[in-house]
């Protein structure tokens, strides 16, 4: 009877749940307040940030010993895949409302206000042509060129995913060496792309005049470029969080989940990428 | 320690190393799907109280014309908060407080398959709740915009309005956590033998519900982010002059807002399609057909978001095709009333207290499902937009159909859950008021809204009077006669008599564990045949 039941995995109490609500609630009356002018925002917003790293920290440390001292069975490394897979569909959701707001923009609102209406009676001299910052945006900027820096960006990540594949294949076949060896240089390349991200955007302020505050180009690209380089960093994060793990023996191989997880939500990030090069860069 | 394993049961005495913490650090820290249920049940209650207090406040400004109770500003805070608090702090923490109770029990397994972050799921609740009570207290007050959020108005609020968006994103997370966790307890904890197929309504319902959380929360999740850049960091998703557009968000907010609806009532059908068996003594009618319907509805959901939007300048196409596809929505929820009216036909009836509540959604719903039909005809719908007739449609969506079954399911389990027999005169007692007020301050809402009056608006035209006196007694009443369902609640806690492990004669493996359920059940997991 206890091999049945032992199937199931409870875990004790524990307090980290309630440390991740506490640095939740400072991270957001803490951006709240920072947005609003009030002094003690930004701190509290860095406190919140603390806990919640030390949340991270602790809990993830738990799972680990637990998956490491065997307390999972076969049918909690199923459930783990299952809520693996649907965390990356929301994630996809998350970033189709983005996609969704820039194919409005470009099929719908821009060319609504270049119409016969509001061009004979509001914005004259407004046409509609893309990149567009809208009629009441009367600076100069130009786009990002596809086939410069974005391109590069799109080979170093496709690359990571390659790498990546490698180091999987050298844990299923329990080389150390060549998994070790993959994950630096999924690690590395994933963070050339951050560098060469963070330049595109210094090029973009200076000699493009593409802000933020661009107007409609500005705002889609900034928020869909910028939300994908927040999650290529959480995957960085999490692959050299693997790195480690895998450098100071965990994983085997029938046994890696975290391994999988990593790398399922790396190609996640690599296709929201080619959608990005696509559809904001290239198209 | 690690399993639910009776190989290393001991371990279980050693309260006193810490491992079991008592009194409040019980409810804290606690892992166990049962705790974790009546902490969102007691949760929703509350939050039930504070959004009603709310709409109390505006029925007592609207019992007559003019301005006599509060301002204008803080009517529309009234407005906004209720309905926040009530749609994400009442009926949607009352499901999922259900969901964790029961969902374990019914399908054989020790608890929910991830359990410290079910307790998260939980503990994120009352931070959310105090950004949204909180936002009330800070200069400029609580967002006014109502719950949709709409820009422009939404970008000119005060910072009570960043406060909505961040409890916005903390109860998105809360949902797409605890819903992660009810698909894979469903998919992965089912006892042998428990197909899909032959697993409760309940389960199926909340299944469903999950997966339209995880597919619409985080797109509101984006849809607020965007309120928060065009407010704060220059950005022109919905400003006309940087080539953006106010009904861009629109259009995101319905597509998240539309399946909300079903969200609510999809788990308000499960409790239904249980209760109204046990009381005819017959299994549900027509169970594959039931499925079916509920996953059509999902489906179709995702479809219909326009129609929340007839008046804003849609193509006449749009519309059309918007009417159709709302109208189509009828189609499956017509074949569970079918369903559950069939069900009921030659039944050896009993009108116990929840089988009372799920007659009265049965009707109220259906009335409500009604009105949304004629509000689907795009032609009637630009009458009738933003009138309380809209008003009148939803809140008999909303409180005769999820409100309603949340007390059908809690007199249902409460035996259950307490181990006593709720005082069924008392509960009836509840149902008749409730019913009687709910009629009473909302069915006449849908003639002021046929005559014209718009709502959201502190004021009226003195030919509204008598219905809108007669709507603010009602909403007193309703409020009032809540406070017996706690007292009963109460009661049923510190006492009664003794309940049976099957205390309605009903199938389902919930009722095979004794009452009160046991701390942890099925530890080994029961076979179905």
């Amino acid at each position: 009877m206890s091999q049945t039941a032992s199937r199931y995995f409870v875990p004790e109490p524990s307090h980290w749940p309630i440390v991740g609500s506490l640095a939740l609630g400072l991270m957001a009356s803490g951006a709240v307040m920072a947005m609003n002018g009030v002094a003690a925002g930004k701190f509290t917003l860095i406190g919140g940030f603390c806990v919640l790293v030390y949340m991270l920290f602790g809990w993830f440390g738990t799972v680990i010993r637990e998956s490491e001292g065997g307390k999972y069975s076969k049918m909690v490394d199923s459930s783990f895949r299952w809520s693996m897979s649907w965390f990356i569909f929301s994630e996809v959701m998350f970033f189709a409302a983005f996609f969704g707001g820039l194919f409005y923009i470009r099929v719908l609102s821009v060319p609504d206000l270049a119409s016969f209406e509001n061009v004979k009676f509001l914005y004259p001299h407004f046409s509609d042509v893309w990149p567009s910052a809208g009629p009441a945006f009367k600076e100069k900027f130009t786009a990002m060129e596809a086939f410069g820096l974005p391109a590069i960006n799109t080979l170093l990540l496709l690359t990571s995913g390659a790498t990546l594949t490698w180091a999987h294949w050298g844990l299923v076949k329990d080389n150390r060496k060549q998994l070790i060896i993959g994950l630096f240089l999924t690690v590395a390349l994933g963070i050339a792309f951050l560098v060469c991200q963070a330049i595109e955007y210094h090029e973009a302020y200076s000699e493009h005049n593409l802000k933020m505050t661009t107007g409609v180009f500005g705002s889609t690209f900034f928020m869909l470029t910028g939300f994908h380089g927040f999650h290529v960093t959480l995957g960085a994060t999490m692959l050299i969080v693997i790195l480690f793990r895998s450098i100071f023996g965990h994983f085997k191989p029938d046994h890696h989940f975290a391994f999988e997880a990593v790398a399922w939500y790396w190609h996640f990030v690599d296709v929201v990428w080619l959608l990005l090069f696509i559809l904001v860069y290239w198209l | 320690m690690a399993a639910v394993d009776h190989a290393h049961g001991h371990e279980h005495g050693h309260d006193g190393h810490g491992h079991h913490p008592t009194g409040l650090m019980r409810w804290v820290t606690t892992t166990n799907h049962k705790d974790i249920g009546s902490m969102y049940l007691w949760f929703s209650f509350a939050m039930f109280m504070v959004g009603g207090a709310m709409s109390l406040v505006i029925r007592a400004e609207l019992f007559q014309p003019g301005l006599q109770v509060v301002s204008p500003a803080f009517y529309n805070q009234m407005i906004t908060l209720h309905a926040l608090i009530m749609v994400f702090g009442a009926i949607m923490p009352a499901f999922v407080g259900f969901a964790n109770w029961m969902i374990p029990l019914q399908i054989g397994a020790p608890d929910m398959a991830f359990a410290r972050m079910n307790n998260w799921s939980f503990w994120i609740l009352p931070v959310a709740g105090s950004m949204l009570v909180g936002s009330m207290f800070v200069p400029g007050g609580a967002s006014g915009t109502g719950w949709t959020l709409y820009p422009p108005l939404s970008i000119q609020m005060g910072m009570g309005m960043d406060m909505a968006i961040f409890g916005v994103h903390l109860l998105g997370m809360s949902s797409i956590m605890g819903s992660i966790n009810i698909i894979t307890t469903i998919l992965n904890l089912r006892a042998p033998g428990m197909t899909l197929m032959k697993m409760p309504m309940f389960c199926w319902t909340w299944l469903i519900t999950a997966y339209l959380l995880i597919a619409v929360m985080p797109v509101l999740a984006g849809a607020v982010t965007m309120l928060l850049t065009d407010r704060h960091f220059g950005t022109t998703f919905f400003d006309a002059a940087g080539g953006g557009d106010p009904v861009l968000f629109q259009h995101i907010f319905w597509f998240f807002g539309h399946p909300e609806v079903y969200i609510i009532a999809l788990p308000a059908f499960g409790v239904i399609s249980e209760v109204i068996p046990a009381f005819s003594r017959k299994p549900i009618f027509g169970y594959t057909s039931m499925v079916y319907a509920i996953a059509s509805i999902a489906i179709i959901s995702f479809f219909v978001w326009a129609h929340h939007m007839y008046t804003t300048g849609i193509p006449l196409t749009g519309q059309l095709y918007f009417m159709y596809a709302t109208m189509l929505i009828a189609v499956p929820t017509g074949v569970k009333v079918f369903n559950w009216v069939a069900t009921m036909w030659r039944g050896e009836l009993t009108f116990e207290t929840p089988m009372l509540f799920a007659l009265g959604f049965l009707f109220l719903f259906t009335l409500g499902g009604f009105s949304g039909l004629v509000l689907s005809v795009t032609a009637v719908d630009i009458m009738l937009q933003d009138t309380y007739y809209v008003v009148a449609h939803f809140h008999y969506v909303m409180v005769a159909g999820a409100v309603f079954s949340a007390y059908a399911g809690a007199y249902y389990w409460l035996p259950k859950w307490t181990g006593h027999m709720y005082d069924e005169t008392l509960g009836k007692a509840h149902f008749w008021l409730t019913l009687f007020f709910f009629n009473l301050t909302f069915f006449v809402q849908h003639f002021l809204g046929l005559a014209g009056m718009p709502r959201r608006i502190p004021d009226y035209a003195l030919q509204f009077a008598e219905f809108n006196k007669l709507s603010s007694i009602g909403a007193f009443g309703l409020g009032l006669s809540q406070l017996l369902f706690l007292y009963v609640v109460i009661k049923c806690i510190k006492g009664g008599k003794k309940a049976e492990a099957n205390v309605w004669g009903a199938p389902g493996l919930e009722w095979t564990v004794p009452s009160p359920a046991p701390y942890h059940t099925f530890e080994e997991p029961p076979v179905v045949k």
